[in-house]
């Protein structure tokens, strides 16, 4: 398959992309691993406002905002593939991808032009005792069993951590008849964030919504914990139990279920494994591309949009989406210098405004350094390969280990099946803290291609030449 | 340890969990079905043999390998349902006979 434009992501930047790219004259196909568009801020938007409008109240006008961006997708010509998975882009312009997943997939190649990386973000995970056991998820996990299903929590549950999402499940979750037990926040620094409160500004709604969210919160009478210093999850077999303090005081509440979030960082590993040039954000805590004003990396092939390049919100991801479509249009000679100034205007200009508020919330939630580094040495930080922080700890003091690939190859934190998703950004924090440097000097983990898995037979399917033919004809 | 919510009732297909004919939401995810209908386990792990659960629910964490139609390390998250679709926890070592 050809392709001027690759777009990996199906969410409101890949959508907007496609939408921007398609009305520029470029030929482009979205690749997603979901069978619906609308990644996970919009998931399953299109089904749910048709039959579920009474959810679509409660679920709230942000999530609702996403009918008209899938509209002008439907709309827009691009060809899309769901429930795709990239394993892997190349320099040379080609996606490698799976199809149907679960089913009788067909590998495939599309031959691009350019790729335009867009697959959002993940949640940060929030590593404490016991957040392994069954019945320990994600607050994400649960929003999205809401919005894909209409499926809610069954028995008492509480919620834990810190950022705008805990809140917003909060009232969703009470909105739908089926508050949390309590809310536990973890991380919380208003005299922190005030100095970036102007950036905020440009943003009066959302300051109100997040006001709102906590007036709803308490009124609904939902115990309410600020300053949660520490938090177990206790078995045996199940979470059962959830331990914490708070205010100097130890409290215990008795639980069928724990959902857990911490903010949310890119969802790196595509990016990461083109080898386009990464850097630290001490703000945002974690690795993001460099890119220019466009969603330029530093690869000519490769360009990234939305959360994908750095945490920026739905609306924002959108607008850099649109954007970055407009500039691959005009990097492949579609439109000139001038016409990309102009229709790129309004979407730069909205960009603008929610990069600016971004360090208000960014710091507002900043995750505490116990949260990203845990101090208890029993708390598995690699869920896979089932690695605890001691032994990261007491590996890189012992053995002077200096960064988390001498260290994955001494211990595999970070070689299961979620290829360092889930432990790669705590791996970092604790070898930076044993060591006594940044989380910049340190590094990542190198990722490579698959990242995800394909069998040796998918492999085998693809139609391309052997290196072998080519050196001997 | 999910329940559909009393107003989000509409069309279901019928699956197989662990030998068990049970009703889920057409279109939902087999790891949907698995938190609606199974044991509230979807896979021991490999290394110490602890259940698990799905974590993430959007494809990263891979906490919700699990068998289907007979094929293990199927990520239960990313797989629509249909008539008849056998569901089961992936217990140890991937296609391991436990």
């Amino acid at each position: 398959m050809q392709a001027d434009l690759a777009i990996v992501g199906a969410g409101p930047a890949g959508l907007s992309a496609a939408v921007s790219a398609a009305a520029a004259g470029l030929g482009v196909v979205v690749l997603d691993e979901q069978p619906v568009p609308g990644g996970q801020i919009y998931r399953n938007i299109e089904t749910l406002a048709a039959t579920r409008p009474a959810h679509l109240q409660w679920l709230g006008p942000d999530y609702a905002a996403g009918v008209a961006l899938l509209r002008r997708f439907r709309e827009c010509g691009a060809t899309y593939l769901p429930m795709t998975q990239v394993w892997q882009v190349g320099h040379d312009g080609r996606v490698y991808y799976r199809r149907n997943i679960g089913h009788e997939g067909a590998v495939g190649i599309v031959h691009a032009r350019k790729v335009l990386i867009a697959t959002g973000a993940m949640e940060r995970p929030l590593p404490v005792p016991g957040w392994t056991l069954p019945g320990v998820m994600s607050c994400g996990a649960a929003q999205t069993l809401l919005k894909a299903s209409g499926l809610a929590p069954e028995g008492r549950f509480v919620l834990a951590g810190c950022g705008p999402l805990l809140l917003l499940l909060a009232a969703q979750l009470i909105r739908a008849g089926r508050p949390p037990a309590a809310l536990l926040e973890t991380s919380y620094d208003l005299w922190g964030a005030l100095p970036h409160l102007p950036g905020m500004l440009g943003l009066p709604a959302y300051l109100m919504k997040g006001l709102g969210l906590l007036r709803e919160i308490r009124s609904a009478g939902v115990p309410f914990h600020r300053g949660v210093t520490r938090l177990v999850i206790k078995g045996p077999g199940r979470a059962r139990e959830i331990e914490f303090d708070a205010g100097g005081r130890t409290f215990t509440e008795a639980v069928d279920l724990v959902f857990l979030h911490q903010g949310v960082v890119p969802n790196g590993n595509l990016a990461l494994s083109t080898d386009i040039r990464h850097r630290w954000d001490e703000l945002q805590k974690c690795f993001q591309p460099e890119l220019d004003a466009w969603g330029r990396s530093s690869s000519d092939m490769v360009h990234v949009a939305g959360d994908a390049g750095g945490i920026v919100g739905a609306v924002g991801a959108a607008a850099m989406g649109e954007v970055a479509g407009l500039a691959a249009a005009a990097d492949l000679g579609r439109i000139d210098a001038a016409a990309l100034e102009q229709r790129s205007a309004a979407a730069r200009r909205l960009l603008g405004r929610h990069r600016a508020a971004r360090p208000f919330l960014d710091r507002l939630y900043r995750p505490q350094q116990q949260w990203v580094a845990p101090t208890d040495p029993d708390t598995v930080i690699c869920r896979c390969e089932e690695i605890r922080a001691g032994d990261v700890r007491r590996l890189v003091a012992a053995q002077n280990c200096p960064g988390p690939n001498q260290m994955k190859s001494f211990m595999r934190c970070g070689m299961g099946p979620c290829q360092g998703r889930l432990c790669g950004l705590t791996a970092v924090e604790l070898i930076a803290e044993t060591r006594g440097q940044t989380p910049a000097e340190i590094g990542y983990y190198r990722i490579r291609a698959p990242i995800k898995p394909v069998t040796l037979g998918d492999m085998a399917a693809l139609d391309v030449p052997s290196r072998h033919d080519a050196v001997n004809p | 340890m999910f329940k559909l919510l009393p107003d989000a009732a509409g069309a279901t297909v019928t699956v197989v969990i662990s030998g068990r004919g049970v009703a889920v939401p057409e279109g939902c995810t087999a790891a949907a079905a698995m938190l609606m209908h199974g044991a509230g386990i979807t896979r021991t792990t490999p290394v110490s043999g602890e259940g698990r659960t799905p974590y993430c629910m959007m494809g990263v964490c891979f906490e919700c390998l699990m068998e289907i139609d007979g094929e293990p390390n199927q990520q239960g998250c990313l797989v629509i349902v249909r008539e008849g679709m056998r569901i089961a926890p992936q217990l140890g070592k991937p296609g391991a006979k436990l």
